[in-house]
């Protein structure tokens, strides 16, 4: 149940950049996990909600793509994409292989809300008629 | 709109920049470091008990036994002769991960040492994508479990340079099959470099002790982790 340890990392990766953006909110995380990366997606989101809550990230959500694992063959040099957890190559079936995705545990994008539709924006004062 | 800000970085990244500076200390002082994982069970303790025994007059050895509770390993390893052995108690996390590591480290004098055994928690997932700042790391596989674990743990076999198949005094007494294993663990990893030990019995130690031995003298452990 590694998923809260990489759930806190996600948390504190997004507060600095927030707060190095100044940004006002955060509603989305987009992450790029890898099929080899030993992460559970509804662990890790239980996870994060958990230590969202009550905090400047409350309600931000993960956007979870996954990404298959990539080898290029050292032999014949096919490069392949597989979601099968395999390192034969599929053309020539040689097991020496490069590994060129799969690990991956990436913050790829956060996303802050649109201004216009935030409580901040809702409460501004309107603009004085003239 | 809302908008999206592109930030490509790495989850682990906090953990990798401290990994980094752990390796980069240790290779200023030369210290070869291992990070030693398996299941619970398969003789991580043991392995470790008997090299100290066999190599602890010879070669200048410290390790770092970690467990989720007790300091049991750590004081196994003691009897067994380690001068410099330290527990890391994880208080239930299931991996070690850099900054405990650093903690550790910070309380040793390993000024001296040639070889940095960091025992992690029994565990062949979480673990693996957490680097220590070791040379490499070795996996231990014992004939008490299955033979197909290679291809169910893939993650972890991958990012391991050695592996160890333990116990195999008790070939026979189970469906356990060491070419089946062998041949699992080399289609996950054909770089794996497999010793068959049994750590009761002595069985295939004196190559495992031959290997450490050389991987001192030689003093330039090749980073094999893969990320």
């Amino acid at each position: 149940m590694h998923e809260l340890a990489i759930a806190q990392s996600i948390f504190d990766t997004v507060i600095r950049e927030k707060r190095a953006r100044d940004l006002d909110a955060v509603d989305k995380v987009g992450l790029r996990i890898g099929v080899l990366s030993d992460v559970l997606p509804d662990a890790l989101t239980f996870s994060f909600d958990v230590i969202c809550q009550d905090s400047e990230l409350g309600g931000c959500r993960l956007d979870i793509e996954s990404v298959p694992l990539t080898l290029t063959c050292n032999k014949c040099g096919l490069s392949s994409t597989t979601d099968q957890v395999t390192f034969l190559c599929p053309s020539c079936g040689d097991p020496s292989v490069r590994v060129d995705g799969g690990f991956e545990l990436d913050i790829a994008y956060i996303e802050v809300p649109d201004p216009l539709s935030t409580d901040a924006a809702l409460q501004r004062p309107a603009p004085a008629e003239s | 709109m809302a908008e999206k800000i592109e930030v490509k970085k790495k989850v682990l990244s906090e953990n990798d920049r401290l990994a980094a500076d752990i390796r980069t200390s240790l290779k200023e002082r030369e210290i070869v470091a291992l990070n030693f994982v398996s299941s619970p069970g398969s003789g991580k303790t043991s392995l470790l008990e008997r090299t100290l025994e066999a190599l602890g007059s010879e070669l200048r050895i410290a390790m770092i036994a970690g467990d989720v509770q007790t300091e049991n390993d750590a004081d196994r390893l003691v009897r067994a002769g380690g001068e410099r052995v330290k527990p890391l108690v994880t208080g239930g996390s299931c991996h070690l991960d850099a900054r405990m590591i650093t903690g550790v480290l910070s309380d040793m004098d390993i000024e001296d040492v040639e070889l940095l055994i960091i025992e992690n928690v029994g565990n062949l997932v979480c673990p693996s994508g957490f680097d220590l700042g070791e040379d490499m790391k070795v996996v231990l596989i014992s004939t008490t479990e299955g033979d197909d674990k290679p291809l169910k743990y893939p993650a972890m076999f991958r990012r391991s340079s050695v592996m160890v198949i333990n116990k195999v005094d008790l070939l026979g007494t189970s469906d356990f099959d060491v070419e089946t294993v062998r041949r699992n663990a080399l289609s996950i990893n054909p770089d794996l470099k497999i010793f068959e030990v049994s750590c009761r019995s002595g069985f295939g130690l004196d190559a495992w002790y031959a290997w450490l031995r050389e991987l001192v003298s030689e003093r330039t452990p090749a980073a094999l982790v893969e990320s």
